[in-house]
């Protein structure tokens, strides 16, 4: 068990619209608190939205935009370039968004932004879906995971954002995991320090969207990253790997076992599935290696 | 002289439409300019990004992928409390489509230019006005120029009105015949269009200071509330736009007015139009006129919210009322053609309206022509629809 030190300066506020159980509260609020009062939010349509609340109530204590699903990095591009028009380039412009808001309608203005190399920190709260229409299929779906568009399972495999990401040579791309939360404080803050375009991918399962039962989102979240379904790595710089949970005790199907998405899967299909984690770890590791190898 | 002095001074420059555009943005001093390229735009970008090369243009410029991340960006950078503008044309207008209605909702104060070009497909790049008229009902103040000189000033009073309004200003000019035609233009001196338009400074706005939110979920009695403000802001606009002209005109003695009355003295007879086919009809008005027939025009310069009380004042006592369309709503003919006649009916003795899609996809309309089409008019029955002349 790891300690984590509780929360200062909480800037989420109680009594928000997430759903009993839901972890993606528990992310934004660390996310947040990292961040602090000198920031701005661009929230698209997307769970963080509901929980960010309704007119005239804010859950969150700093300016929130909500800008259009597809415009989030656009958006927050607008706001950066007005606050350093104002003489305030220390404030923040955070993006929280979902993963249909960045891996398909929004990917364009963010491949923008990054080319742009935007000062914003663009956190996607990933949870492999469009779980705020109630579960469907999005590019950051995994490959065999079901949902109300792919009933039968997804037959093609999760759009690998982080390193797309990093081909733009941004200077800051990383994994995170609600799980591994003194992971995720560092990253934020890690970020925060970085001026340019930062990108942070936070796992974050859907109780609904999964199939999980309500207190169990912190375990699939744990075990995506123990079973290296999602590998918690950094990119800086477009090219400096490093794995931040260089373990990986868990077999895949240990963590597909906890979800209903990924009910009454074949054999072979769950051995598919290993051998591409297998594989996509073991190219990691040889990234990683070969950076920490590499002269400084 | 070098352009820092021209600009402190004020001078004559030979400009085309786009360069006034260009100059009259950086006159009114935005801060933030997202801006995408596209035919027949592109020199305005040109322009800015030129002098900001050479430091007599110190806002933020933006260049996305794409309009539509212009306007994503023109929104927030606006609801910040800065002073933004931008310009597109035809296709990229029609792309920001869903964020024009956005920013009138989010009360965002951003002037924007827009070439008139012809709307794909096919492809065409000719004047034609369907690309904005098409945008009519998200929320934009429109306005259309006839000149270069127009464009430059009206650019500068828009940052006015819609500051004042807290409403998004389109500023519309003709492809080529005004975007790219070069003409004398009196370049105003900087101080002068300081005097005339403050410093943007808006109550509200997202400030980590004090922290508020735009965007998130309303009940159905805000939104219907929400909407009924932006009509009220929308009623109040012909009134403001009066204003600022009247004090522009006092101040560098030129105005163009919200409705322009040219010759319509005694007329039994007006044409109405807008844009660069206002200065083809002024040629034919003044060769009707010296024929004796008594024949003025009708300038709809601000064309959204549509002036019905100027419009209707111009057109009482008139016989004929000639509108020249040059766009073309498919099912429903010219927009002005339409427009007007919504805005005239019911009034007494009400003129008959002759809706004529001329020049649609940049098609010549010469002088000669708009007299034929004003003569046969006289003499004939109006017809409900729109008339394809040529």
């Amino acid at each position: 068990m790891i300690a984590i030190a509780p929360v200062q300066d909480e800037m989420l506020c109680s009594g928000h619209a997430a759903c009993p159980g839901c972890i993606d509260a528990l992310a934004a609020r660390h996310i947040l608190a990292a961040m602090g009062p000198d920031t701005m939010a661009v929230i698209p349509p997307s769970c963080m939205a509901i929980i960010a609340g309704p007119q005239p109530m804010s859950s969150l204590k700093i300016p929130v935009y909500q800008p259009t699903l597809e415009s989030s990095a656009a958006a927050a591009s607008g706001l950066r370039r007005a606050l350093d028009a104002q003489g305030k380039r220390d404030t923040q412009v955070l993006v929280l968004a979902g993963d249909g808001g960045t891996y398909d309608i929004g990917f364009q203005c963010l491949s923008s932004a990054a080319e742009r190399n935007e000062d914003i920190l663009y956190v996607c709260l990933d949870n492999e879906g469009y779980m705020n229409t109630g579960a469907q299929k999005s590019s950051s779906t995994p490959h065999f995971a079901r949902t109300g568009s792919t009933p039968s399972g997804k037959l093609s495999r999760k759009k690998n954002m982080v390193e797309i990401m990093a081909a733009h040579g941004i200077p800051y791309v990383a994994t995170a995991s609600a799980s591994h939360l003194a992971d995720l404080r560092y990253k934020v803050e890690k970020a925060k320090a970085i001026r340019g375009t930062r990108f942070i991918t936070v796992l974050i399962p859907c109780l609904d969207g999964w199939g999980l039962p309500d207190d169990a989102g912190l375990t699939a979240a744990r075990y995506a990253v123990e079973s290296g379904a999602f590998p918690l790595y950094e990119i800086e710089d477009g090219a400096r790997v490093t794995l931040n949970v260089t373990a990986r005790p868990r077999p895949v199907a240990d963590y597909l076992a906890l979800q209903r998405r990924y009910r009454g899967m074949a054999e072979a299909d769950v051995a598919t599935l290993q051998a591409e984690v297998d594989a996509a770890w073991e190219a990691l590791e040889r990234r990683a290696a070969a950076g920490a190898a590499a002269p400084a | 002289m070098d352009a820092i002095a021209k600009s402190a001074r004020g001078a004559t420059q030979l400009l085309t439409g786009n360069e006034a555009v260009a100059w009259g943005a950086r006159l009114a001093r935005p801060q933030v300019c997202p801006v995408y390229p596209i035919t027949p735009q592109t020199p305005v970008l040109e322009t800015l990004t030129a002098f900001q090369a050479e430091g007599t243009f110190d806002a933020e410029i933006i260049t996305p992928e794409s309009e539509h991340s212009v306007m994503s960006a023109c929104i927030p950078a606006s609801l910040a409390g800065t002073r933004v503008f931008t310009a597109t044309a035809s296709q990229g207008l029609l792309l920001m489509h869903e964020l024009l209605h956005y920013a009138s909702g989010a009360r965002a104060p951003i002037v924007m230019a827009n070439v008139n070009r012809t709307v794909a497909s096919p492809w065409a790049f000719w004047p034609d006005q369907t690309d904005s008229l098409a945008q009519r009902d998200t929320g934009w103040v429109q306005l259309y120029v006839e000149s270069a000189q127009e464009a430059l000033d009206s650019v500068i009073q828009a940052f006015r009105v819609a500051e004042q309004a807290l409403l998004p200003v389109m500023v519309s000019l003709d492809a080529f015949y005004v975007s790219h035609a070069m003409e004398p233009v009196d370049v105003p001196a900087q101080a002068d269009v300081d005097a005339f338009l403050p410093p943007f400074a808006p109550e509200r706005r997202l400030d980590t200071a004090q922290p508020s939110s735009w965007g998130n979920v309303v009940s159905q009695d805000m939104y219907y509330r929400h909407r009924q403000a932006i009509e009220e802001a929308m009623a109040r606009v012909p009134a403001l736009l009066a204003q600022a002209d009247g004090d522009w005109q006092r101040r560098f003695g030129r105005g163009w007015g919200v409705v322009e009355r040219y010759r319509c003295d005694g007329a039994q007879a007006v044409v109405v139009t807008m844009g660069s086919m206002c200065g083809t009809a002024r040629v034919a008005v003044d060769d009707m006129r010296e024929a004796g027939l008594p024949v003025g025009l009708v300038k709809v310069r601000l064309f959204r919210p549509l002036p019905v009380a100027a419009l209707r004042a111009a057109c009482a006592g008139v016989r004929d009322v000639v509108v020249l369309d040059r766009n073309h709503s498919p099912g429903a003919g010219g927009v002005l053609h339409q427009e007007l006649r919504a805005a005239l009916y019911g009034t007494t003795n009400a003129p008959r309206i002759h809706g004529l899609l001329a020049g649609v996809g940049g098609v010549n309309v010469p002088p000669r022509k708009i007299a034929e089409f004003v003569r046969e008019a006289r003499d004939s029955e109006p017809r409900p629809e729109s008339v394809w002349v040529r």
